[in-house]
């Protein structure tokens, strides 16, 4: 492929995913309590464990503040107004379990994920989730024939329920925070996904997360569990239209790697970040959380954050099992008027466990960039490493970047690391390229893409050319 | 090729270039020499669109084309290239990077198609084996740690894979040891033809002993106080600079 002409004709365009699909749907009334819960349960058929698994956390949550450490800025939500179910109706004389609705195919189509498993995305399995609900899940059948299970959380609830009751909340429980609460209360749908032991997952499984109905927030559990010695590749991505209003994503992702198991997760992230002057845009709140249970198991995110008006998340690892290995690799991108408070928690329990930090972040615009990432070794920890590098890279004068590293070291045979650098793109720099017959835009690409090289390498190839192009969108107009 | 009328430069609404006027014709080297401040760079600068260099009058054309309208980018594309003086770093960006999107600029620019990756990389291992430079340097962020002198012959790499009508070298020569100094001359050199045309921007006689030059101009002041053969750079490396500063009143280069 011809990157610098994609990327020339991506930079005259603007969000490109803002598009409404016109589909009828089920909503539940704006507003927030008990029956709002029992409704959500009993269209989700739940079993009254989960139900009163829900209505704890609600009751949890309704004693919670909402935090205000994080270094962003927005008006008070009312969570009262919002709708915390909407799915799309199926159309007259299709039955449950027939085809999808030929208006989300072309959506999915549209979004370029076709859910068709002839035109399917070679070598990757897609569970696509449209506001409240998980639409389609391809390549189930093949995933099967290796013990594999990969369907909607919903399904995973019918028909796995013991699986779901044993891991469900193991991680990020439902008082864990906020928002993690508010998720465990109201929680819609999302993925489930368990790979047997020794078993090798032979594709890449995917969510795509797609908003579409006004006024709702989008609430979805995503739980991933790696049994011993397994090996599975995660991809995540995400839109949502162009709205005047902010709308909330509060999410949460467990997962667990059990001895021996690797997890490798990687998100790109391009939720509806708002327009020029900051109005609009995705609040996403998300707690994603990840375990190395067993010994030797390794778990590694990696994300592209370029969308939502504020991103406040931290994928973390709980390194419980001995010789564990953590990894978070990130680029995050606040244009215009974005914020985002990101990071990750490394928290090291087994001995000779290891993580590695790298994170960028690139601010342009007004865009307000912080780095919060806590590295904690506990005692008995003997052996444990960590190292840390964020880097800063601003791009105009109006933008800011800020790093808030913590660290706490309770064991005294660790050995913690932290770098950090900030860079300016100059106009030397421009100047230089434009003296080569590159233009401006092209150069800031190319210093962005180069700044963020060692995060992409991290990226299955296809998600990589897809975070590239993104940048390459997301920082239109960003030079003056 | 290049010709410059009476042209002047503002620099933070101080004027460096007060009316300078230069002709330029394809086939010929030109060596534009001129004690510290002179106006040397700025003149470079203002020919290759640097932000900050307001030109407040004259005319320079390229080709018969108005270069002055064009934006920095343009100029290069068709044909303009300026070899700088501090070559910046661009961490992350790796040379062969740089240089494939600056060598499909220009053909895109002349109706070309894009070098394949497979011509792109024979030619420039070709070219740097000529620099004698390590190929290392291809895959190593541009300038990023670069010694002074492999920045000054990335300078000429590039202009040998860009092939321009007009270099426009800046002080390509400073810095540089004798080996180096007469690597970066072969490439000079290299770049003679009838259809081209180069300005060295030189302090010293040094360069000019390895790409002659077909006329010489003195700068100073920000006016071109003398020009003449080769044997004025000759003349300069002897008497240095003063005789010729005092001189004030401008004269005509040809």
């Amino acid at each position: 492929m011809n990157s610098k002409q994609s990327v020339e004709a991506l930079l005259a365009k603007e969000y490109r995913d803002g598009f409404v699909t016109p589909i009828d749907e089920d909503r539940v009334p704006p507003g927030l309590n008990e029956a709002v819960i029992r409704l959500i349960s009993e269209k989700k058929g739940e079993p009254d464990w989960l139900l009163a698994w829900r209505l704890a956390a609600f009751r949890h949550w309704q004693t919670m503040v909402e935090p205000t450490w994080a270094w962003v800025h927005y008006p008070p939500i009312d969570y009262q107004a919002i709708t915390y179910y909407s799915a799309p109706k199926r159309r007259a004389g299709t039955r449950s379990g027939d085809a999808i609705d030929p208006e989300l195919l072309r959506t999915y189509d549209k979004l370029g994920i076709p859910l068709a498993e002839r035109e399917a995305l070679a070598g990757v399995a897609v569970d696509a989730v449209f506001d409240s609900v998980s639409v389609a899940t391809t390549f189930k059948d093949r995933l099967a024939e290796e013990g594999i299970l990969f369907c909607s959380f919903s399904e995973a609830v019918r028909s796995h329920p013991e699986l779901v009751r044993r891991y469900l909340g193991s991680v990020v429980g439902p008082a864990d925070n906020f928002f993690a609460a508010l998720n465990a209360a109201v929680f819609t749908d999302g993925s489930f996904c368990y790979i047997p032991p020794k078993v090798r997952c032979p594709m890449e499984l995917s969510t795509y997360f797609r908003i579409n109905a006004a006024a709702t927030g989008q609430f979805e559990r995503t739980l991933i569990i790696a049994d011993r010695g397994s090996q599975v590749s995660y991809l995540e991505g995400c839109t949502a239209p162009m709205r005047d209003e902010n709308q909330l994503h509060a999410a949460v992702v467990e997962l667990i790697a059990e001895e021996e198991a690797r997890i490798k997760y990687s998100t790109v992230q391009n939720w509806y970040p708002g327009d020029a002057e900051g109005k609009g845009g995705i609040y996403n709140f998300v707690t994603k959380r990840g375990e190395c249970r067993g010994a030797r198991s390794r778990i590694s995110w990696t994300q592209v954050e370029t969308g939502s008006a504020i991103t406040w998340k931290y994928p973390s690892c709980i390194l419980r099992g001995d010789d564990s290995v953590g990894e978070f690799h990130s680029v995050a991108l606040t244009h215009h008027h974005q914020q985002a408070d990101t990071g990750t928690k490394m928290v090291h329990l087994g001995r000779n466990t290891r993580s590695t930090i790298l994170a960028k972040g690139i601010s342009a615009g007004r865009g307000q960039n912080s780095y919060r990432g806590l590295v904690k070794v506990a005692k008995g920890a003997t052996g444990a490493r960590n190292y840390s590098q964020c880097d800063s890279l601003l791009i105009g004068d109006t933008c800011g970047a800020h790093t808030f590293p913590y660290i706490e070291v309770k064991e005294p045979s660790a050995r913690v690391e932290h770098e950090a650098s900030t860079s300016k793109i100059g106009e030397d720099q421009l100047f230089y390229c434009q003296a080569r017959g590159i233009a401006p835009e092209e150069a800031v690409s190319m210093l962005v893409n180069g700044f963020c090289k060692e995060v992409f390498r991290e990226l299955p190839m296809e998600f990589a050319v897809e975070a590239r192009k993104l940048l390459g969108v997301s920082l239109e107009d960003a030079i003056g | 090729m290049l010709n410059i009328d009476n042209l002047q430069v503002a620099v933070s609404g101080n004027e460096i270039l007060h009316g300078i006027t230069l002709h330029l014709p394809a086939g010929e080297v030109h060596a534009l020499m001129g004690p510290n401040g002179s106006g040397k760079s700025t003149l470079a600068c203002a020919l290759a669109g640097k932000p900050g260099y307001q030109v407040t009058g004259g005319t320079a054309t390229f080709r018969g084309t108005d270069l002055l309208a064009q934006l920095p980018e343009a100029r290069a594309r068709a044909g303009l290239f300026l070899g700088f003086q501090y070559p910046v770093e661009l961490p992350g960006v790796s040379n062969a990077m740089l240089l494939k999107q600056a060598v499909n600029a220009r053909r895109r620019q002349r109706g070309e198609t894009e070098m394949d990756a497979m011509d792109f990389l024979v030619a420039v291992k070709e070219r740097m084996a000529f620099m004698e430079m390590d190929e290392t340097l291809l895959e190593r962020g541009v300038n990023e740690g670069f010694s002074g002198g492999e920045k000054k012959r990335n300078e000429i790499l590039q202009m040998l894979m860009l092939e321009p009508d007009l270099a426009i070298l800046d002080e390509t020569d400073s810095g540089l040891d004798i080996d180096a100094l007469q690597v970066v001359a072969r490439g000079i050199n290299h770049l003679r033809s009838p259809s081209r045309a180069v300005l060295l921007i030189t302090h010293y006689q040094r360069l000019l002993d390895h790409v002659a030059p077909d006329r010489v101009h003195v700068l100073a002041d920000g006016r071109i106080v003398r020009s003449g053969g080769p044997e004025l750079a000759k003349e300069l490396e002897a008497r240095g600079y003063g005789w010729l500063t005092g001189d004030v009143a401008g004269v005509e280069a040809r």
